[in-house]
């Protein structure tokens, strides 16, 4: 279990680390914290040419709120973002889900981007992102884009970034007055990967579901708030959702037992973000 | 649930030893003090030395070794040309070098099944080692690994107790003609006639999953042979039992003393699973022999999990003959044991290992059996902790369990009613076990007494009234210790074993050396694996000597070129306290008699009056006039010439120690398994969250009567271990494969391990009833845990679910999934798609096939004739196969493709066979495809129909695939979502190609389709 | 490769070179040479003989391999070697060095309530903890099992290994539940 070979560079500037990339193709992967990409390399289900090191660009250490975003750069870690003393206030349901990303070691390393560009369909952290509707920030040589999250995930570790971009940062739009939060995943084990997990969001005017572990990527749904509370119709509309989500059968759980935590812990985290809405 | 959500008040522990270990105090004894470890101090440090840490001979090459992705197949050809020409790659050893300088392992049935070190012609489960790369780094050898070519032939895979039993099931193996491959029945007593004048009877029927204690430090094997006079040196972090040696040597044809096998100074964990280290112990000998260079080879995870063994699992139905009060006079069992893909050495053992205690703790004077042994394409079995236990006890315990719920009996009760006397001890149990010492009953009133009963069950009325799944449950087993190496014999009949000869008793070693200085050495061959044996020893022989603990110097890494050892030792059936503790004290005694021979005449008294205190050597009559033991020491090295006739000056004893209870099965078939037994009474409180299904083990407390326990830190040590591995089978642990045979579990994030968040902790309870058969009345007490606890647990899940109807609780591990299955109603039906949906093709996995399977449709805005010419061109076909770089054409509609397929960074390049069959133009046709890549193998069918429609041509398809190898091991997870992905990459490209527009390319980023775009827009965001 | 804009950028690695690796390991300073996929746990191992830090399963979950990286504990098997270079890493061996040759009262508590069997697991736990206390020198029971889960033992059911650093910390540990 060791990796196959590879050329390694740690570039010193973001523009060289492109530069790099583009010249690897679909032969280059980048390394922040390679929390995720080191074990599919030690097992050898990745095997590139060429490993870009983006971990000591202070170029890429942005972590800031400003303009209405949490902007978190590419070699910002997960444990870096959880002691960040504002973050609760910033963005609660990445402050509720931050701690059941991996454990204490892991996160001292992985990164937020990282993750997000792996795209496991059961991670926190992409599922954070497109709840609260954040943005993924993609940059090659010649031009840096912006794409929602929604959008961003197109199945089990795919997604729209193409070859020569990197995730340069991820954006979370800060908590509005008068938004509640919560989030709640059920694993095997502590620290383990969601069976299911659920991230609800509520503001002036609706309520929002995002669910990972269930379809082949996060995936969310709307519904307007009716006086002010959640729709009189929230079982069946979580019923439907549920299904529609899809979900497969694993060693460790059932479909049917994922669209049963879909429907309950769903409610449960949309009545707890309904109520600490502030 | 976690460990410290359970902590809401503390209780005081009665009985359970001191928190901590005891500062060393200089006089003895030391036997039954919570001595601290002598171990530690190295392992604490990081100078410990473990098997990879150990240096290794110049030109040493390391291993790598080439694993079969199949379940089942037939082994055509390999191909190692490649591979040998990586660079630093010396040498490819194949199942042609096995044939040439090894031979098969030594089955213990009677019946043609052969297993190699190697795969000769076919490979029977996924993980089976294939060939080997030696060069001269880890890392280069894995390289050449990716280049060797191995072709099979798959073989339908046989992946259940049930499919082995089926008629007509493929057979393994051949040559026996059945996967059933060895059956036999017993009786004891007059079960028939209990069972006529029972009152009623009940019956249960139970599986028991496969899992393993899955030690920290992996297989470890370092060979060197010697071709001037072949022989072979190896070491190894093998835990025994030797009785393995002679069939390592055998396979290596050549004599165990051309065999010398070597253990490390510190192991890193066993539980019985270094046993299956030896396989690879001849398979390093061979590749040794071949390369003609020392060779080293370090299991990873990945393999280990895949491939290294596994506790058997097994169907269980017993039928009991009981009274209305709840007496058991019969029992009626049946037992069927997975024991894998090949019977490997000491198995069938985990079926026999209990035979002399099948009736528990129980009276029970009547007993029908049958045993039946099948062979499946899963990792062959061996040792695991509680070896046998576990499996027995899930069924026995769950009966005792139901005979009180269908009888509307307290289970306590029932228990109590059957449990075997005090003044009947020692017991002959029905099949001939001898129960030694202990009083159970009396053992359960403390326990309900000091595990305090009452409070748990006002616990349970109260969260009962609130509404709560909360259930008790109980187990009493007795846990064997010291197995008789005669018991696996009972496999064979009373005809048979006459001509193989008489197998008994369990013989352990030790010896004790004095050196000039007065300096102690103890000397073992117990393969320690972590439990602090060195200590142990320590406190036994201080005390026999009257030295100082710190005086002791023990040393446990074993030389079977130079060592005492024998067939029985090693580090399995928790010999150690009661028989390897017990000869060193045997060995020190006589060394000590020896030594007061030497000074008796100096002290003036005689050797049964000299005396071993404080350092001191003296008379009893005159402690004041004494030696010093350093003195007496000197003078058995230094003057050997002048001692009074007939005195030994040899300060070296080595005793050799059986239990004497311990024979070989009567012609009846009646066996004492083990020398030893104790007893265990546990019971527990649990919670099942009504949302989620997640349980909670609220209280655990359990009950040992373990014999005199001889340091109650390290049995408190091994109580905790044992539960640790039992939560982990009852709740989280399972060796999973799919119905394909594909394995599941490949990582530390599939095979799941509890962590602190999951093992509680349990209240501990000791009584002391010594063992009269080990000279310490020690008995052993590691396994005891695994034996009981995941039946208790069970048996309290049962308890919490009694509102549900549900007869039995689900099978192990019994996770939240199963359980909320149970206790949540029906599920609401999926909602009507709403008007102008239906033509949303559902992406639905369909389940209940084999492997992985779905279907879904296509609306193709061309016409069938046209999708028809597209499927059947073959550069149209490459274009649509996904990572398809070249399709070559071998014969009417079949290719060989050369396909680099994945998903995102995960790729592998296969070259595929692809055929198109069931050919009915322009209506329907079926593909196949199938391949092998370092990743795995993969294979799929799919089912395709045409069909005219007003905008051009529905095409529907209906596929399974199946996955096997390393991708399908390490990321069962995703392989639904993932063939899902490919094969809607296929039909995708099929709409673009037919509909006129340029195909996307799969590999780079594309934008959603429009049917995502479109199914977006109505919320399904897919 | 298209030039590089910057020339502070170090030339690629080529994979296979072995490339010197300069750490400063347990307060030493240290090179060793490594191809650029050696992982860091096998050069700490192999090349530079610090083998107190153990491998249990080399994809992030057992925590065996555990070490400080600039004092904060990461796994050694998801990190390469020259992705060391230059920086801290402390290891199981640096504990008693660093105090005066003596074990530390960690490690003292550890032995004394039988936190460990067959220590397999103990090196990356003691690291983690070093790294973990200084953090939070105070932690629940709670909180120290929710970082111990990043670790996988198999010998001693975690109780000794909670009683340990309950007691280092000044605090007693909740033994069972309820009643």
């Amino acid at each position: 279990m060791k990796p196959a070979s590879f050329d390694y560079l740690r570039p010193a500037t973001v523009a060289d680390a492109l530069a790099a990339l583009a010249a690897g193709g679909d032969d280059a992967r980048v390394i922040a914290g390679g929390q995720s990409l080191m074990p599919m390399l030690n097992m050898r289900l990745v095997q590139p040419r060429l490993l870009i090191d983006l971990g000591r660009l202070e170029e890429l250490r942005t972590l800031r709120a400003e303009d209405g975003w949490l902007t978190v750069g590419a070699a910002v870690t997960q444990a870096e973002v959880l002691a960040r003393p504002t973050l609760a206030r910033e963005v609660p349901l990445l402050a509720a889900a931050l701690p059941w990303v991996g454990h204490f070691q892991t996160r001292n390393r992985g990164t937020l981007c990282g993750s997000v560009a792996h795209a496991d369909p059961s991670a926190e952290t992409p599922l954070c992102l497109v709840a609260t509707g954040g943005e993924v920030v993609l940059r090659n040589l010649r031009r840096r884009r912006t794409v929602p999250a929604a959008d961003f995930f197109l199945g089990p570790l795919t997604t729209v970034k193409a070859a020569d971009e990197i995730v340069e940062c991820v954006r979370f739009p800060l908590a509005r007055p008068g938004s509640g939060h919560a989030f709640r995943e059920q694993s095997m084990r502590h620290g383990d990967f969601a069976i299911t997990a659920c991230a609800a969001t509520v503001d002036e005017r609706s309520a929002n579901l995002g669910v990972g572990g269930m379809a082949d990527r996060p995936t969310l749904r709307s519904w307007p708030l009716v006086d002010g509370g959640l729709p009189p119709d929230l079982d069946d509309a979580l019923n439907a959702f549920a299904w529609d989500l899809g979900g497969d059968d694993d060693q460790h759980a059932t479909a049917r037992y994922r669209r049963d935590l879909v429907r309950r812990i769903g409610r449960t985290v949309l009545e707890e973000a309904l109520s600490c809405r502030r | 649930m976690t460990a410290t959500q359970t902590a809401t008040q503390t209780v005081e522990i009665k009985g359970s030893p001191a928190r901590g270990a005891e500062p060393v105090a200089a006089a003895a004894p030391f036997v039954g003090r919570a001595m601290p470890r002598v171990e530690d101090a190295a392992l604490l440090t990081g100078v410990a030395r473990y098997a990879d840490d150990l240096p290794v001979k110049p030109g040493t090459l390391h291993a790598a070794i080439l694993r079969s992705p199949h379940a089942h197949a037939d082994l055509l050809g390999i191909d190692t040309a490649a591979a040998l020409a990586v660079p630093g790659v010396a040498a490819v050893v194949t199942g042609e070098d096995a044939k040439r300088h090894a031979s098969a392992f030594l089955v213990g049935i009677r019946a043609p099944m052969e297993h190699w070190c190697l795969a000769i012609d076919r490979v029977r489960h996924v993980g089976e080692p294939v060939a080997v790369v030696l060069a001269d780094s880890r890392y280069l050898a894995e390289d050449a690994l990716d280049r060797i070519e191995v072709r099979y032939r798959p073989l339908p895979p046989v992946t259940s107790i049930a499919q082995a039993l089926e008629e007509g099931s493929e057979p393994l193996h051949p040559a026996v003609g059945s996967n059933l491959v060895n059956s036999r029945s017993f009786r004891y007593g007059d079960p028939e006639a209990a069972f006529a004048r029972a009152a009623r009877t009940v019956s249960v029927e139970v599986e028991y999953p496969r899992n393993s204690c899955t030690p920290m430090e992996c297989f470890v094997v370092l060979a060197d042979y010697d071709a001037a006079e072949d022989s072979y040196e190896v070491l190894s972090n093998f835990s025994g039992p030797f009785a393995v040696h002679p069939v390592m040597a055998r396979a290596l044809n050549v004599p165990g003393s051309r065999l010398r096998l070597k253990t490390p100074p510190h192991s890193g964990g066993s539980f019985g699973n270094k046993q299956a280290v030896f396989p690879y112990v001849v398979l390093m000998g061979l590749c040794a022999r071949v390369a003609g260079r020392p060779v080293k080879w370090v299991e990873d995870r990945l393999e280990h999990l895949m491939a290294a063994t596994s506790a058997t699992a097994r169907r269980m139905r017993i039928d009991a003959a009981v009274e209305p009060d709840g007496r058991v006079l019969a029992l009626r069992m049946e037992q069927t044991e997975d024991c894998g893909a090949y019977l490997r050495a000491p198995e069938p053992a985990s079926l026999y290992r209990n035979h002399g205690n099948l009736t528990g703790a129980y009276d029970i004077p009547n007993l029908a059996l049958t045993n039946r042994i099948v062979v499946t394409n899963k990792t062959p079995t061996g040792l695991n902790r509680g070896f046998g236990g576990g499996q027995l006890y899930y069924g026995l315990e769950r009966l005792m369990n139901r005979v009180a719920a269908e009888l509307g009996l307290d289970p306590l009760d029932v228990i109590r009613r059957n449990l075997v006397a005090a003044d009947a001890m020692p017991y002959r149990t029905a099949s001939g076990g001898t129960l030694d010492s202990g009083d159970y009953r009396a053992t359960l009133e403390q326990a309900v007494r000091e595990g305090a009963l009452d409070a748990l069950m006002a616990r349970r009325d109260a969260l009962r009234a609130e509404g709560r799944l909360y259930g008790i449950g109980y187990a009493a087993v007795v846990e064997p210790s010291i197995s008789n190496m005669g018991y696996i014999t009972t496999v064979l009949t009373a005809e048979e074993r006459r001509k193989a000869g008489p197998k008994n008793g369990a013989q352990a070693t030790a010896s004790v050396a004095v050196d000039p200085t007065g300096g102690v050495s103890v000397t073992v061959a117990s393969a320690p694996q972590g439990q602090g044996h060195r200590t142990v020893l320590a406190q036994v022989v201080a005390d026999v000597f009257g030295l100082r603990f710190e005086d002791i110097r023990v040393n446990t890494d074993l030389d079977t070129g130079k060592d005492a050892w024998s067939i029985a030792s090693g580090n399995y059936s928790s010999r150690f306290a009661g028989a390897v503790a017990g000869a060193a004290q045997v060995a020190a005694t006589r060394l000590r008699g020896r030594m007061a021979a030497l000074v008796a005449a100096q002290l003036n008294c005689r050797a049964d009056d000299v005396r071993f205190a404080g350092g001191k050597v003296f008379s009893d009559a005159n402690p004041d006039n004494g030696l010093s033991f350093s003195r007496v020491a000197a003078a058995g090295h230094w003057s050997p010439g002048t001692l009074p006739d007939g005195q030994e000056a040899a300060l070296r004893e080595t005793a050799f120690w059986t239990p004497e209870p311990l024979k070989a099965p009567t012609d009846g078939d009646h066996i004492n398994s083990s020398a030893c037994y104790g007893f265990i009474f546990d019971f527990c409180g649990v919670e099942i969250d009504r949302t989620t299904g997640a349980l909670r083990i609220d209280r655990y407390v359990t009950m040992h009567d373990a014999g005199r326990l001889l340091n109650p830190l390290l049995v408190e040590g091994q109580i905790l271990g044992g539960f640790a591995h039992a939560v982990g089978t009852a709740l989280y642990e399972e060796y999973a494969y799919g119905d394909d045979g594909r394995f599941l579990s490949g990582t530390f994030a599939d095979y799941l391990v509890p962590t602190a968040c999951e093992v509680p902790v349990p209240v501990i309870l000791h009584r002391e009833s010594p063992s009269p058969v080990t000279p310490l009345g020690a008995k052993g007490v590691g396994e005891g845990n695994c034996m009981s606890t995941p039946v208790c647990l069970a048996n309290a899940v049962a308890d919490a679910l009694a509102g549900f109807s549900v007869d039995e609780p689900p099978s192990l591990p019994i996770t939240p999934a199963k359980l909320a299955a149970l206790i949540h109603p029906p599920e609401p039906p999926r909602p009507a798609p709403a008007a102008g949906m239906n033509e949303i093709p559902p992406p639905a996995a369909v389940k209940g096939g084999r492997g992985l399977t779905g279907e879904g449709s296509r609306e193709v805005p061309a016409t069938p004739e046209q999708v028809w010419a597209i499927l059947l061109d073959p550069k149209e076909l490459a274009a649509l196969l996904p990572g398809c770089e070249a399709l070559d054409l071998v014969g009417p509609n079949a290719y060989r493709a050369e396909v680099v397929v994945g998903i995102g960074p995960v790729r592998g390049r296969y070259t595929a066979e692809v055929a198109l069959s069931d050919l009915d133009p322009p209506k329907a046709l079926t593909l196949t495809g199938s391949g092998t890549s370092a990743l795995g193998s993969g294979s799929g069918t799919g089912h395709v129909t045409l069909e005219r429609t007003a905008g051009g041509t529905r095409v529907t398809y209906r596929y399974s695939a199946s996955v096997g190898g390393k991708v399908a091991a390490v990321g069962g997870r995703m392989l639904d979502s993932a063939s899902r992905l490919l094969i809607g990459q296929f039909f995708e490209k099929l709409v673009a190609r037919a509909g006129g527009s340029a195909a996307s390319d799969a590999h780079s980023a594309r934008p959603p389709s429009l049917l995502a775009r479109l199914l977006r827009i109505l919320g399904l965001n897919r | 490769m298209p030039p590089l804009t910057s020339p502070e950028t170090p030339p690629v690695l080529a994979a296979e070179t072995r490339h010197a690796v300069s750490i400063v390991l347990n307060g030493k300073p240290r090179t060793g040479h490594a191809h650029p996929r050696l992982l860091l746990s096998d050069f700490l191992r192999h090349e530079l003989g610090a083998h107190g830090t153990r491998v249990g399963c080399e994809h992030g979950v057992c925590g065996a391999c555990t070490v400080r990286i600039d004092g904060v504990a990461a796994r050694a098997c998801l990190t390469l070697a020259v992705q060391a270079d230059g920086r801290r890493i402390d290891t199981v061996e640096g504990l008693a060095e660093a105090n005066e040759g003596r074990m530390t009262a960690l490690q003292e508590a550890f032995r004394r309530h039988h936190a460990l069997q067959c220590g397999f697991c103990t090196a990356g736990i003691l690291m983690s903890l070093t790294d973990y206390l200084g953090r939070n020198p105070k932690p629940t029971e709670e909180e120290l099992r929710d970082m111990l889960s990043g670790h996988l033992c198999r010998c001693t059911g975690y109780a000794g290994i909670v009683r340990a650093v309950m007691e280092v910390t000044g605090q007693t540990m909740k033994e069972v539940s309820h009643v």
